[in-house]
């Protein structure tokens, strides 16, 4: 199986295949398969070949290699990179080619990582479906008439449909976790400030977080150690050591952790019973792995969602105010002069009316209007003191207990189309998510069964700052005793 | 309180002043903030606003806002925070500035200026905050033939401005004036800026309306902000004309404040008139929150204290020290502070080594000063030392030297570049001994019997008349010497 990282990794080390070979049976999966699931935005063959054929040079030579030498990532196409466009999956930023790589792919690069492409995603990260993308939806590769989530959706699915062994995507609110979980696969939100934001293109800058997704915490560990660690051009970067993320793989035996469980969202409206009972089904296997299961109150989750929809769209109102067709992105062509607003203002207003999708649309003006004067102090500064009371329920919570345990996404992938009309319906995709990412805590889900249409289920297990090591030790130890993240869909789980 | 046309009215002048910090590179980026280079060419992603680019805090700027600060007896809070200020504008690459709203980093301090109408009196001006921000870029319009395109050049964008509020404590274009005055001089005396209005690095804003007293009731003229002066003259001008403007308008529509809100108007120098740039209905709303890629900025007191510490002397207490210090004039005193750091040390160092502060303030004055406005050149650029002036004052002062002969000597001294000695001596100065001038006086005397019969007659002033003709015929002769060599011939008799 050529989607695995560690085996990749020892493949190459053992002489058994070159960095070419397996980049090119990438390349040839993603040509096989990616005209159904549209996972890529843009993908190179001569750029990644040359990248994989300068690593079996290196290799050959006896130089050093990095710790993901000849491992094929995508990166969701939020993430800037110099030799590949990055477009936010929208039609204002089409062309753009930035003169720099992002922090992130640096790393991936230092660490002989060859960058295959840039995944598919809800325009600027808006979205919990990749149905948002000005490139084309992206499909569930466990079910093409279904989405993948999102708004990594495209990170998610290149994963799940064995194009590559691992992936970058961004979590803002969720789009990490909740596309992993309904594609399968294996995907984690750090904490806010331990990976580099600097190059990712901001949608929620307090929020924002780059994270990988994979098979499994094996895929990711090693990536997640190589994209974290202290960016001196993010100053919200932290400066903690990372330590080692892949020594906690080893772990099954998880005797005396404290594991809670959110009595709130357990109970909540709209969970489906297949969630809620994968999520029991797990709980007990923690226990036989040896630790203890405590019932925690998050009091105020129930603000989680309206809490995030005050705050992103806040925050995105003002990161996406760049792209006014003067200087960056799409500019609207023969500007015809609005006799009221002048040549400059029908510049803005026609650029940003056709660049933008509806839902970037609708975030930019709910962000703009909490933020307005006479409203900012019902809605925003309101929504900023809410996330104080939520950071402090999850500090409460961790005094009692090492790790929550709950669901990821309150359905299993639903069908393409269903929420597009109902934006409402679409945010409570985010309804186990959010919490995270207003607590900048680290967050991890994985796959936890099927449920009986075969659509893959998912756990979270949230940690307190900074103990990501934590997530992937009792991630590893899950899924030693567990099968769910070796299942593949049908259709698209060859070996390639 | 003025009268102007009828009833006496009170001008209300308040003061918005950015001024740019003397930083090598930008606000948030590694860019230069030299003036002057090639449209666009000292950017970079961050301060462009490329998508994905992040900003980066630069310490220098901090610390130089909280020397300014404190320059102006303002408290620096424990912590300050960044906010957005937003709206759409080409030379606005983010779309938002990076600005400070609730938390500025300099709070509540004030400048004490003369009072203009009262030179003996001082009066305080409040400070209400300073605040830190970047710069936008600059529009550059091109209206010719009927075109018109806008460039925009981006250099400036996020350069460090420090954005100084004052209370409208002004009461005429005079004090604002002043108030101006002193606040440059302590902003480039401790190096926070260069404050070249031309250049943009001193920027003034300023509100204006009228209190007027109608019998016995107060009525408020609405605000109106004046922008883009380049000078303390035209904000002094800008000023005056808008209290005529305001009264007149007052009289013929009788709007107050309670009528309309505050108005933008721009100043044309060449017709000396103000003009309207925005309407009031546009009331801004910018939209400010914290901006989240930045975090708050702590400043523990120690790092306020370091940097108090190395205020040294403000310019108001080195004033009163040089007057009282080298028995200088105020208004000497009051120049030579003016002039900065540099020629300062340099006045010190002169009047010290010469002994003579009063003559050592004169000669910086006349001779160094003007030679600096002449060449355009700085102190540390004018070619003879502090200790070489110092040195050849002192001989001044001794007596050894006369004073247009030093000037000689100066003069020879920046051509040859040498030192006094050197000078002297090629100017054969030394050379005149005692003997040659008592000859040169028996000879004066002799073919001016004149002088001799009138000074015996008690006209002793007669001799002054010989003193330059012995300077003609030998220019190293010091004529205090000749005077008194002449009355020593003369009682001899």
């Amino acid at each position: 199986m050529l989607d695995s990282v560690p085996e990749i990794l020892r493949l190459q080390a053992e002489g058994e295949l070159s960095a070419v070979a397996i980049v090119t049976a990438a390349l040839d999966r993603i040509a096989a398969v990616d005209a159904t699931i549209n996972a890529f935005t843009h993908t190179n063959r001569e750029l990644s070949l040359a990248a994989a054929a300068e690593i079996d040079r290196k290799r050959s030579a006896g130089e050093p290699l990095g710790p993901l030498a000849g491992v094929p990532v995508a990166v969701k196409d939020v993430l800037c990179t110099r030799d590949m466009p990055t477009t936010c999956s929208s039609k204002m930023l089409k062309d753009f080619r930035p003169p720099y790589d992002a922090g992130v792919v640096e790393k991936l690069r230092a660490a002989d990582a060859v960058i295959i492409g840039k995944s598919n995603m809800d325009e600027f990260a808006m979205g919990a479906s990749t149905e948002n993308s000005a490139f084309g939806i992206t499909r569930n590769p466990w079910d093409t008439t279904r989405i993948p989530g999102g708004s990594s959706g495209g990170a998610a699915a290149c994963v799940a449909a064995g194009m590559v062994p691992a992936s970058l995507g961004t979590d803002t609110g969720g789009s990490i976790r909740q596309p992993a979980a309904m594609c399968g696969v294996t995907g984690m939100k750090p904490t806010y400030g331990r990976v580099s934001r600097y190059g990712l293109i901001a949608f929620a800058s307090s929020l924002d977080q780059v994270g990988p997704l994979g098979w499994s915490v094996a895929d990711i560990a090693p990536v997640m150690h190589a994209i974290a660690g202290h960016d001196h051009r993010d100053s919200t970067s932290l400066k903690h050591d990372v330590g080692s993320y892949t020594h906690a793989l080893a772990s099954k035996d998880l005797r005396g952790l404290k594991i809670g469980i959110l009595r709130q969202t357990m109970s909540v409206e709209g969970i489906e019973d297949s969630v809620r009972k994968s999520v029991e089904e797990a709980a007990k296997v923690f226990v036989e792995a040896g630790a203890e299961i405590i019932e925690v109150d998050l009091p105020h989750s129930e603000y989680w969602v309206p809490t995030y929809y005050v705050i992103a769209p806040s925050e995105a109102s003002s990161n996406l105010s760049r792209y006014d067709g003067a200087h960056y992105g799409h500019r609207a062509a023969d500007i015809a002069t609005d006799a009221d607003l002048g040549p400059l203002v029908t510049t803005y207003c026609r650029s940003r009316a056709e660049g933008f999708g509806a839902e970037v649309k609708r975030r930019i003006m709910i962000g703009t209007y909490a933020l307005s004067e006479g409203y900012a102090d019902d809605y925003y500064n309101k929504a900023l003191k809410v996330r104080r009371l939520i950071k402090s329920d999850y500090d409460a919570a961790f005094s009692q207990v090492d790790l929550l345990l709950g669901p990821v996404a309150p359905t299993p992938a639903f069908k393409l189309g269903d929420k597009v009309d109902d934006p409402l319906q679409m945010y409570l995709c985010d309804l186990f998510t959010t919490g995270a990412n207003l607590a900048g805590i680290p967050a991890l889900s994985m796959p936890s069964g099927f449920d009986a249409s075969g659509l893959p289920l998912a756990i979270q297990l949230q940690a307190p700052a900074l103990e990501e090591a934590r997530l992937i030790f009792a991630g590893a130890a899950y899924q030693s005793v567990t099968d769910h993240h070796k299942k593949r869909p049908a259709s698209f789980g060859e070996a390639v | 309180m003025s009268q102007i046309d009828g009833y006496p009215a009170t001008t209300v002048i308040g003061l918005e002043v950015h001024v740019q910090l003397k930083t090598n590179t930008k606000l948030f980026c590694g860019c230069s903030t030299e003036f002057g280079a090639p449209p666009n060419t000292q950017v970079c992603p961050v301060c462009l606003g490329l998508p994905g680019a992040l900003p980066v805090m630069n310490e220098a700027a901090i610390d130089l806002s909280v020397k300014a600060g404190l320059a102006i007896d303002c408290s620096i809070p424990p912590m300050t925070k960044w906010d957005r200020k937003q709206y759409f504008y080409p030379d606005l690459p983010k779309g938002y500035q990076i600005s400070q709203f609730d938390l500025p980093i300099c709070a509540d301090g004030f400048i004490e200026i003369a009072d203009p109408s009262n030179p003996d009196q001082t009066c305080k001006i409040g400070v209400i905050r300073a605040h830190l921000e970047e710069d936008a870029g600059k529009s550059m319009h091109d209206e010719a033939a009927g075109r018109s395109d806008t460039k925009i050049d981006l250099n400036r964008c996020g350069t460090p401005l420090l954005e100084i509020v004052s209370q409208p404590d002004m009461r005429s274009s005079a004090e604002a004036k002043a108030y101006l005055q002193e606040l440059k001089l302590r902003m480039t005396h401790l190096g926070i800026s260069d404050c070249e209005m031309q250049e943009g690095s001193l920027r003034v804003d300023a509100n204006v309306n009228l209190h007027i007293d109608v019998d016995g009731k107060k009525v408020a003229t609405p605000i109106v902000e004046v922008k883009n002066m380049n000078s303390f003259r035209a904000v002094e001008r800008a000023i005056e004309y808008e209290v005529g403007r305001q009264y007149d308008l007052w009289e013929e529509t009788g709007k107050t404040i309670k009528d309309e809100s505050k108005t933008t108007r721009g100043w044309n120098d060449v017709d000396g008139k103000t003009f309207l740039q925005r309407e009031k209905e546009e009331s801004a709303d910018y939209r400010y929150f914290p901006d989240p890629d930045l975090l708050p900025i702590r400043l523990p007191r120690e790092r306020v204290e370091a940097i108090r510490a190395s205020l040294g002397e403000l310019p108001a207490a080195l004033r009163e020290r040089l007057q009282g210090q080298y028995g200088i004039k105020p208004y000497d005193a009051d120049v030579i502070v003016n002039q900065g750091p540099g020629l300062i040390t340099y006045f010190e160092s002169v009047a010290t080594i010469s002994g003579d502060g009063k003559r050592a303030s004169s000669w910086i004055q006349q001779d160094v000063m003007r030679a600096m406005n002449d060449q355009q050149i700085e102190i540390t650029d004018y070619p003879i030392t502090a200790e070489q002036l110092g040195d050849l004052l002192s001989r001044v002062s001794k007596g050894d030297l006369e004073q247009g002969r030093a000037r000689d000597v100066l003069a020879h001294m920046i051509e040859k570049s040498c030192d006094v000695d050197q000078a002297i001596a090629d100017l054969g100065i030394e050379s005149v001994d005692n003997s040659e001038i008592e000859n040169l006086c028996r000879e004066l005397l002799a073919a001016n019997p004149q002088v001799a019969e009138d000074y015996q007659a008690g006209k002793k002033q007669a001799v002054g008349s010989l003193i330059g003709q012995a300077k003609r015929k030998n220019p190293n002769a010091n004529p205090q010497v000749v005077r008194e060599t002449l009355l020593q011939i003369l009682e001899q008799g």
